[in-house]
């Protein structure tokens, strides 16, 4: 995301070799840069138009609540699907296993009585081996992504129904609402924040840990790297990037305080960010998702198990589907039949828009997130001023286009370069 | 004979940073084969799609005048319009469609609205028959082999009403026969007053067919050489385009051969596609430590696909043989244990089966190897990558600003260095190199054979696969020949000739 002062226009594929100092930026990066740091540069002035056109209400406690908490479910799947679309696949079904699964949770928990630890565990379980069905199916036995999961929407819809008995399933017990829906204890009571009235405490430290985090790993990242000799950001644009992360976070947090504390599932997402986002980076085996994506064969002759690989990642859609399924089901506080529908749509859309390539190979799981961040701004933006739903429709589907067509021509453009 | 077709005057092309041609100037004459050299880089793509309106008039300076008039092409469709054909290095032929329907692409034979089907085939087939390919004209491309899809292509030119034919490296993918006949056929087409122009960098080709070469480097015209009239020697035509005299095209090299580190016996290979066909039948094979052992036969004959089937069955269905490490016997199931066992295999079609092509290069040296980076197995160690490619980017010469380059955007020899870094990471005690020196030039040619020596002096075992003779009897201590999937022969290098290979390639097949 480093924006470098670099001239642009001198994308050179074939410059003799330079010395890989601290200040060897080379020009190629800065391109790169631009073109995965344009999503955020968007995000923000979705939400700045926003904030405009709806009087401030957007970045109201309560409104930054409610964005988080509707749209968490559609995050949790975004997760799962940019893990699924940079190894070069899709997953069509993830809307009926949301709806499946929460139907599962509904009829262990409800009409069985089953302990909710046991019934999530189970549910969760019952996600991977969907997973694993649909994974095996295309790992193992070759049929395309797209026809698999095409064939599992309408299986997984068929099977929710018969789970339900066509009828909602509810209410769900106390401690899932509140993980879906509900928010931190006020641990250590409130503080008071002069003009912006009372805050939680709690909330507030939870944010100055954040921030420290942030700081420290960044710093230790940027001196492990100096260590090596490698080319980092100058030191004020490096000083800056952490001020404005930090002061996000810490605005962000303190409207949540303001309001109810921080949500149970924004806890949950941060826990799902950070982990996945280290897989994909530095685990071994997120590091070959990119490679079965950006070149089946070569990675096949690498030694990369790539059927296991592709089987994996469907599991841990489905997993990821059966969490999102129990949120949304305890959310609702029913169990319906028409749970999850068009949500795989919505997971797609938010990994695209987060640039993920349509080739597979390239994509982020925080690019994904500021993806579904992005729909979820204009969605409820568009609520609060008031616009009909064929209209925000319409504006999300010009969105998806918009992001996908940028990034093919910045694309083109610097193979043009060439 | 004298006359010219083409005249290119003062071109110069410049990309944002880079000059890629300047001032080059390139006079074709009527009814000649022209060829032009010229390392990897030199411009001898960009030239062409100059010429072919791919860069449009006015994207560069210089003038084009062909048949006495002055061109300015805005794109292909312009080009081909006035009977400039290009048939580029990768064919660009319909897989699904039959040679017919490919040869009249955009071009269909119409009457009305409709196309009229028996007239499209009935041309074909005559455009078949001018290009010496028996086909039938309604067989789908994917049927057929490179070289024959290269004369399709040829057909699909011809039908055309082609003036100036220019073919981009038209036998990198042939084997010998093919390309046997695929210049035999432009020697044709000269007889019938078509003008070709050869980009190539096989110079013993080009000596063959060629009438006058011109020699590009570094974007500018070195010189152009009459091949029939003057005495021109292929080492005259390399030091033009390298820019100085290479006395010796390989390295010298002392083996200093030990123990047998790999033997294989009486290994079977069948094609995973066309049930039983037996593609490897009962190879004998051992290896030596420090021993550079090539491997030659013709395409077709099952190297790749022995090569392969060894490295972890990577090819190939019911394998039956027996691998041996040091003396021991081994089972490799997998790729992973392949690696594991020591076993490296550098492949033939980088660009396919070896790189990640937009991941950059650190990413790619260390894809066979990651485990080696992780702490306890997981998390990669990402400092540590950087320095690992950095070191390789020096010892292995990699011609790129930094290690986070983009491996597609690199030139052929520097991405096969790439993956020859790849493999070395791996830390092998057997290397298996397919093709090494593919579609590269000569300078970074002569940079992969002093790592292939210096990876025998570590006392590895370097097995190379190569359609090239010379290449083999240049650097190998010992040669295996191969003809339909049984090995023929195994001469030690003072014992081989071109010819004496040649017969063992050959023996058995009839």
């Amino acid at each position: 995301m480093s924006v470098a002062p670099t001239n642009a226009d001198l994308a050179v594929d074939e410059t003799p070799a330079a010395p890989a100092g601290p200040t060897g930026d080379s020009p190629r990066r800065f391109n790169l840069n631009l073109r995965q740091s344009g999503i955020y540069i968007a995000f923000a002035v979705i939400v700045l138009l926003f904030t405009v056109l709806s009087g401030g209400d957007l970045l109201a406690p309560q409104n930054i609540s409610n964005i988080i908490v509707q749209n968490s479910y559609i995050l949790i799947l975004a997760i799962g699907m940019i893990l699924i679309i940079i190894a070069g696949h899709i997953d069509l079904s993830v809307g009926s296993v949301v709806g499946l699964c929460g139907a599962v949770a509904a009829v262990l928990m409800v009409n069985h009585d089953v302990p909710w630890p046991l019934a999530l565990l189970i549910t969760l379980v019952v996600g991977g081996i969907i997973g694993a069905w649909q994974g095996y199916w295309i790992a193992y036995f070759g049929i395309p992504a797209f026809i698999v999961t095409l064939a599992g929407m309408l299986l997984f819809k068929a099977l929710t129904l018969m789970v339900l008995g066509n009828r909602g399933i509810g209410p769900f017990p106390d401690p899932v609402r509140t993980m879906s829906n509900g928010f931190l204890e006020g641990y250590l009571g409130n503080i008071g924040l002069g003009p912006l009235g009372g805050a939680d405490l709690f909330s507030l430290l939870v944010g100055v840990i954040a921030v420290a985090g942030i700081v420290f790993t960044q710093w230790r990242t940027r001196s492990g790297r100096l260590q090596y000799g490698q080319a980092v950001d100058p030191m004020p644009l490096f000083i800056g990037k952490i001020l404005l992360s930090s002061f996000l976070v810490i605005a962000v947090v303190t409207q949540l305080a303001r309001y109810k504390n921080l949500p149970w599932v924004l806890v949950l997402l941060a826990f799902l960010v950070l982990g996945y986002s280290l897989l994909t980076n530095r685990v071994v085996f997120g590091r070959q998702i990119y490679a079965v994506g950006g070149n089946l064969q070569a990675a096949t002759l690498s030694g990369v198990k790539v059927k296991s690989v592709i089987f994996w990642i469907f599991v841990n859609m489905g997993v990821l589907a059966a969490l999102a399924g129990v949120i949304f089901a305890g959310r609702l506080n029913q169990a319906g039949p028409t749970a999850g529908n068009q949500f795989e749509l919505d997971a797609i859309a938010a990994a695209f828009i987060g640039g993920a390539a349509v080739q597979g190979g390239v994509g982020k799981v925080v690019g994904a997130i500021t993806g579904g961040l992005i729909m979820g701004v204009i969605n409820n933006g568009m609520s609060l001023i008031g616009a009909q739903s064929e209209t925000v429709m319409f504006v999300k589907g010009a969105v998806l286009l918009a992001a996908v067509a940028f990034d093919v021509w910045s694309k083109r453009r610097a193979g043009a370069s060439r | 004979m004298s006359d010219t077709i083409l005249q290119m005057q003062d071109i110069t092309k410049t990309f944002p940073g880079v000059k890629a041609l300047q001032d080059v100037n390139l006079t074709v004459r009527r009814g000649e084969i022209h060829a032009i050299c010229g390392e990897n880089g030199a411009g001898k793509s960009t030239l062409m799609k100059v010429l072919s309106g791919v860069y449009p008039h006015g994207s560069y300076d210089g003038e084009i005048t062909f048949e006495g008039e002055a061109c300015r092409f805005s794109g292909i469709r312009d080009s081909e319009h006035r009977g400039i054909v290009i048939i580029h290095q990768e064919l660009a032929l319909a897989p699904q469609l039959s040679i017919a329907e490919n040869i009249f692409l955009g071009n269909e034979q119409a009457t009305r609205g409709l196309i009229d089907w028996n007239r499209t085939n009935h041309a074909a087939g005559q455009l078949l028959e001018r290009v010496g390919l028996h086909e039938n004209p309604v067989t789908p491309i994917i049927d057929l082999g490179v070289g024959k899809q290269q004369l399709v292509e040829i057909a699909k030119a011809l039908s055309k009403e082609v003036r100036l034919l220019i073919l981009d490296e038209p036998t990198a993918a042939l084997n010998d026969e093919d390309s046997a006949h695929l210049l035999g056929l432009l020697r044709d087409l000269r007889g019938h007053g078509i003008t070709c122009v050869i980009i190539s960098h096989k110079l013993n080709e080009v000596m063959a067919i060629a009438d006058r070469v011109t020699i590009l480097r570094d974007g500018r015209t070195i010189s152009t050489l009459d091949l029939v009239e003057d005495e021109v020697t292929e080492d005259k035509i390399i030091s033009g385009m390298v820019g100085r005299d290479l006395d010796h095209r390989f390295p010298p090299h002392e083996p200093n051969i030990g123990e047998e580190v790999l033997r294989i016996e009486d290994w079977t290979v069948r094609s995973p596609t066309q049930h039983g066909r037996v593609m490897v039948r009962n190879a004998n094979l051992s290896l030596r430590r420090g021993e550079i052992v090539g491997l030659a036969g013709l395409m077709g004959a099952g190297r790749t696909e022995l090569a392969m089937s060894v490295f972890g069955r990577a090819y190939g269905t019911g394998i039956s043989g027996r691998i041996f490490k040091d003396g021991r016997e081994i089972r490799l199931r997998s790729v992973r244990d392949a690696i594991k066992h020591g076993i490296a295999y550098a492949t033939e079609d980088r660009k396919r089966y070896g790189l990640n092509l937009i991941e950059d290069i650190k990413r790619n040296i260390s894809a066979a190897a990651l485990g080696r980076l992780a702490n306890r197995g997981w998390v990669v160690d990402e400092n540590e990558e950087f320095k690992v490619a950095g070191g390789f980017r020096e010892s292995m010469n990699i011609k790129a600003p930094s290690v986070l380059s983009i491996t597609g955007k690199l030139s052929g020899g520097n991405q096969q260095k790439v993956v020859l870094s790849k493999w070395i990471f791996t830390n092998p005690d057997v290397l298996i190199l397919d093709e090494p020196t593919r579609g590269i030039d000569v300078g970074a040619k002569y940079e992969i054979y002093t790592i292939i020596n210096r990876l025998a002096d570590e006392g590895k075992a370097v097995l190379v696969i190569s359609s090239e003779l010379p290449e083999l009897l240049g650097i190998c201590d010992r040669i295996y020949t191969l003809s339909a999937g049984r090995i023929t022969g195994e001469v030690p290098r003072a014992e081989a000739t071109q010819e004496s290979l040649m017969t063992l390639m050959t023996k058995g097949t009839e």
